[in-house]
């Protein structure tokens, strides 16, 4: 009987129940007030709908409090309640091996059971199903009994006299701000995985080998020094640079002083267009079509060097991905990051200024050189922050056309590692978690996250004070 | 004092100095112009080379096969059940193998010919067929045609993809004398004058590399390989077909620029292809399978079916997780929030989660919605659960945009007459912020819709061979597929990622296209 239970799918139950109760609490709530608030009655504060509302709101959030709980902690508990059940045997196994093993018997549960011949995995199986139907039936109890109080309690308080609109709109207040708060739920969660996995990891590879160390073998053997995937980054961000922000810097200098309406209407979309094209596009044509092209450039040199006596051997390392590859898609998707900023606070330092430069005899150029850009200046570094934000975290071009060796080389035809592209690499496939080669993802991950949120920290910084200046 | 000093800007020194600013003044337009289009450049190169190689993709080859539906072979006793018919990719490859070898008895000679014609057409390509006669038992018996996707290699061969070929017409043959069996000699007067001609511009630019390519000689269904070669005469290896039709119909010569050893498709194997075009058998079709499919082993027979359903799984998922709650935040932050140092955290926050990088969400679903809550690997929830917290930002910052536009007096107005703060946002403000809120919704789904690098870390990588209908059915995605199919070396991928990309691109174009009819429709001036 208790085993039936355990194969209830609670997730619809709960939503049904959840449903039900508060539809029901609702029109009782409702029918309760509409008897005193009808015409003729005197001094009601609130309509019967909000009396609704209210009972409904006091049955609904202790119910899908007790939901939420179960949702969360619930085959925790079954599991770590079956794991201390378990024989002597079983407790001295290595805790992955027993994760794995709880894992199957969760999945032969899931699967109405196990059949099969083996009567101890059967047994624990059933045992599991028993304590799953015993906590599942405990949860419906406990959210009917919560549901329960709170709509008895909710109910007595309907009368003539009581605020239950200002009590309803509360409590839609609170859930706005839940709702706004997970934005910061979220930030802690990645700062929490981050620190806690990479802790772990730091616990078997010293802190110091991993940033300044210059092996980086995460694959096969255990060599984790990451300085050339910080190098590689660092390169490919460089590259990425070079192009976007004179490019960019330029176009939104264009289209802000001297394009017409007509073609700053048309030109502005379409290299918006280019923000929005997915990133793996740009990595199917950095290695269709770039890559390529950069290797037989590169060959090129090679051969009209050494033909021509300036060097014995060829210079270049000429290979099929390349840090230049990568870096000069980036550079191009990297674009509308910078021009758009640009253009924003281009166009946002006042007309007076530039008038003033012109009725000096300026030229449009000097005026920009020397009025405009200085006056933008806090704005435009901001753009550029944001755009070397963005190439260091960018993934996909770089897991498709930089390569997976790790070094440290200067020869921009060479293919290099980022710490994206290990991150990928480690973290993809098959993955246990517990393996340093695993949690070297997550300190990866972390030294993104704080690089990444130091440029944009300083550049969102930026923008705003900037924006107060002109406002 | 006649003479008159020149005006102190008239001098030649500031004139100078003027021409010199002047010419500063246009190159510094010049640079800004360049930059523009180098922009639109990097465009178009991009939009043209994956569209020239996607179009290449959209029509592939078919082999028609006219077949009887032996059940002895497609249905033998005790594997007659439907079932068992829609998996018997062994019957009806059989159905297929022993029809080629009939077209071409000569294959029959050695082995290596034989599993060469059998590479003509992939023994999973029958799958569809088997299905459709098992959903159809009275077609067990009956002649029917089967129609094909022709392997890959040669499908790129058809289209020119694989090497540069010269063709040309040959002059009239007049006389076939067979030598030895398959070896012929055929003499025209100066037939093979042209060819001659060409072989020796050829020589002089690649050099005795030219020996090693293969010169092929068609007539009809018939090809063979020229050997050697005067102006009025050759020697030909007969590859496939009769030697006679070499004196009925007016030759052909292709001169293949890739040697044989280094291209994936032999030259017996174009001598087939090409019978078969001859025979009016390969039909270049449209590629529709690349909607109905699902992922194969084999670019011929593979589809993107199940990625796009995958993707519609993981958007329905992050849009009913990240835009409610999106527009509830954005709702409290710019209606309700007090102005404490607890709302500025938020507001920081927000605007930085904003420009923090995709993969660092791909950690965070690994390591709590993997680690942590146990959820399953693969599934489009997960990934629906993180792009909906890549998104929230965007959809956040755009939806306090629309509501930051909505001009006060409309509150002013609702709470004059009585409505409480909650009901002038949600009655008032919220409905004349809709379009605004809606655009930036789509927004955010379109910047999800081509997210790769989350989804990579937690799992949606893998081979999926069915279509999922569930939102914890093991899953792939649009962008996913292209980047999986990317890093296949068979150069038959290409075009089909190319292909796939358009798909993923018509889907981006029509959201954007929403956003740009609803702001014109919904465009308002306060």
């Amino acid at each position: 009987m208790v085993q039936q239970l355990g194969h209830l799918p609670m997730g619809w139950l709960m939503l049904a129940l959840l449903a039900m109760l508060a539809s029901g609490a609702f029109f009782v709530g409702r029918v309760q007030a509409a008897r005193f608030s009808g015409p003729g009655s005197a001094r009601v504060h609130s309509r019967p709908n909000y009396h609704g509302y209210y009972v409904a709101m006091w049955t609904f959030v202790p119910a899908m409090v007790v939901a939420l709980g179960y949702g969360l902690f619930g085959d925790g508990l079954v599991r770590s309640m079956l794991s201390s059940e378990l024989p002597a045997n079983f407790q001295d196994m290595p805790r992955v091996e027993l994760d794995v093993y709880l894992n199957s018997i969760a999945r032969a549960a899931f699967h109405h059971g196990y059949s099969g011949a083996d009567r101890v995995f059967s047994a624990i199986t059933n045992r599991f199903l028993e304590l799953q139907g015993l906590i599942k039936a405990s949860t419906i109890v406990l959210a009917l009994v919560c549901a329960a109080t709170g709509f008895l309690l909710a109910r007595r308080r309907v009368a003539p006299g009581f605020r239950a609109r200002n009590r309803v709109e509360g409590g839609i207040e609170i859930f706005l701000f839940l709702c706004a708060a997970i934005a910061i739920a979220t930030t802690i969660g990645i700062v929490a995985s981050l620190l806690y996995e990479s802790l772990r990891f730091f616990a078997e590879i010293p802190f110091w080998d991993f940033l300044f160390g210059t092996r980086w073998n995460a694959q096969t053997s255990a060599e984790f020094g990451a300085l050339p995937l910080f190098f590689g980054t660092f390169m490919i961000a460089l590259i990425a640079m070079l192009i976007a922000a004179p490019v960019g810097l330029f176009a939104a200098i264009y289209l802000s002083e001297y394009a017409g309406p007509k073609v700053r209407g048309w030109v502005k979309p379409i290299l918006e267009i280019l923000a929005g094209i997915p990133t793996v596009v740009y990595g199917f044509f950095a290695l269709l079509v770039v890559a390529p092209a950069i290797r037989s450039v590169a060959i090129w040199i090679n051969t009209t060097l050494i033909s021509t006596g300036l060097a014995s051997e060829p210079l270049l390392a000429a290979q099929p991905t390349s840090a230049l590859a990568a870096g000069l898609v980036m550079g191009i998707m990297v674009i509308p990051f910078v021009s758009s900023l640009s253009d924003d606070v281009i166009n946002a330092v006042p007309q007076t200024l530039r008038d003033a430069a012109y009725a000096m005899g300026a030229t449009k150029s000097e005026t920009v050189k020397h009025v405009v850009l200085p006056a933008a200046l806090p704005g435009i570094i901001a753009s550029l922050l944001l755009a070397v934000s963005r190439a260091i975290g960018e993934t996909m071009i770089v897991v498709m056309a930089a390569g997976q060796r790790a070094r440290i080389s200067a020869d921009p035809t060479a293919d290099l590692t980022t710490i994206t592209v290990q991150i990928v690499a480690l973290l993809t496939g098959e993955t246990e978690f517990d393996s340093p080669k695993t949690l070297s993802a997550f300190a990866l991950g972390l030294v993104l996250f704080v690089v990444t949120l130091f440029f944009n920290l300083i550049a969102l910084r930026v923008v705003q004070k900037y924006r107060e200046k002109y406002d | 004092m006649t003479d008159v000093a020149p005006a102190p800007f008239r001098n030649e020194k500031a004139l100078r100095r003027l021409k010199k600013r002047r010419a500063a003044d246009a190159r510094f337009r010049l640079y800004g112009l360049s930059a523009i289009a180098f922009a639109l450049l990097a465009l178009s190169v991009l939009v043209a080379s994956i569209g020239f190689q996607a179009i290449s993709a959209a029509t592939y080859h078919k082999v028609g096969f006219d077949v009887v539906l032996d059940p002895a072979v497609i249905a033998p006793k005790g594997k007659d059940t439907p079932a068992d018919i829609s998996r018997n990719v062994d019957g009806f490859y059989a159905l297929i193998r022993s029809n080629l070898q009939g077209t071409f008895p000569e294959a029959a000679e050695d082995r290596m010919a034989t599993r060469q014609l059998g590479d003509l057409v992939t023994r999973l390509a029958v799958l569809p067929t088997a299905k459709w006669v098992s959903e159809n038992p009275t077609q067990i018996g009956q002649a029917a045609t089967i129609k094909v996707p022709l392997s890959d290699d040669l499908d790129l061969y058809l289209k020119g993809a694989v090497s540069k070929e010269f063709r040309l017409r040959l002059g009239d043959i007049s006389a076939v004398t067979e030598a030895a069996p398959r070896q012929v000699r055929l003499t025209g007067d100066g037939a093979f004058k042209a060819l001659q001609s060409l072989i020796a511009v050829q020589r002089q630019e690649v050099g005795d590399a030219v020996d090693a390519r293969s010169i092929l000689i068609s007539a009809g269904s018939t090809t063979g390989r020229i050997m050697s070669l005067d102006a009025d005469a050759a020697e030909v290896t007969l590859l496939t077909g009769s030697a006679t039709d070499f004196s009925n119909v007016r030759p052909t010569a292709r001169m293949i620029e890739l040697p044989e050893t280094e291209r994936n498709v032999s030259d017996l194997q174009i001598a087939w292809t090409l019978a078969l075009k001859d025979k009016g058998r390969v039909s270049r079709v449209p590629h529709t399978s690349l909607l109905t499919h699902t992922d194969s082993t084999y670019p011929e027979l593979a589809g993107a079916l199940a990625a796009i359903v995958g993707s519609l799984l993981t958007m329905m998922v992050t849009a009913f997780i990240a835009i409610p709650i999106g527009i509830f935040a954005s709702v409290y932050l710019e209606e309700f929030a007090p102005r404490n140092r607890l709302t500025e955290i938020i507001e920081v926050n927000i605007n930085n989660l904003a420009a923090v990088p995709s993969i660092v969400f791909g950690l965070l679903g690994a390591a709590v919605f993997l680690g942590f809550f146990g959820l399953p690997r693969s599934a489009p929830l997960v990934g629906g659960l993180v792009l909906a917290l890549l998104t929230l930002p965007t959809i956040i910052i755009a939806s306090r945009a629309a509501l930051k536009s909505v001009p006060p007096s409309i509150r002013a107005a609702a709470l004059a007459v009585g409505a409480s703060k909650m009901q002038s946002v949600f009655h008032h403000v919220l409905p004349v912020a809709g379009p605004g809120i809606f655009t930036g919704a789509i927004l955010g789904m379109a910047r999800a819709l081509g997210e790769t690098a989350p989804l990579l870390l937690i799992g949606m990588v893998a081979f999926v061979a069915d279509v999922p209908v569930g939102p914890t059915d093991e899953a792939t995605a649009l962008p996913v597929l292209i980047y999986s199919w990317s890093t296949n070396a068979e150069r038959a991928w290409e075009p089909m990622t190319a292909a796939v990309i358009v798909i993923l691109l018509m889907f981006l174009i029509t959201m954007n296209g929403i956003v740009v009819l609803l702001r014109r429709r919904f465009e308002r001036r306060w």
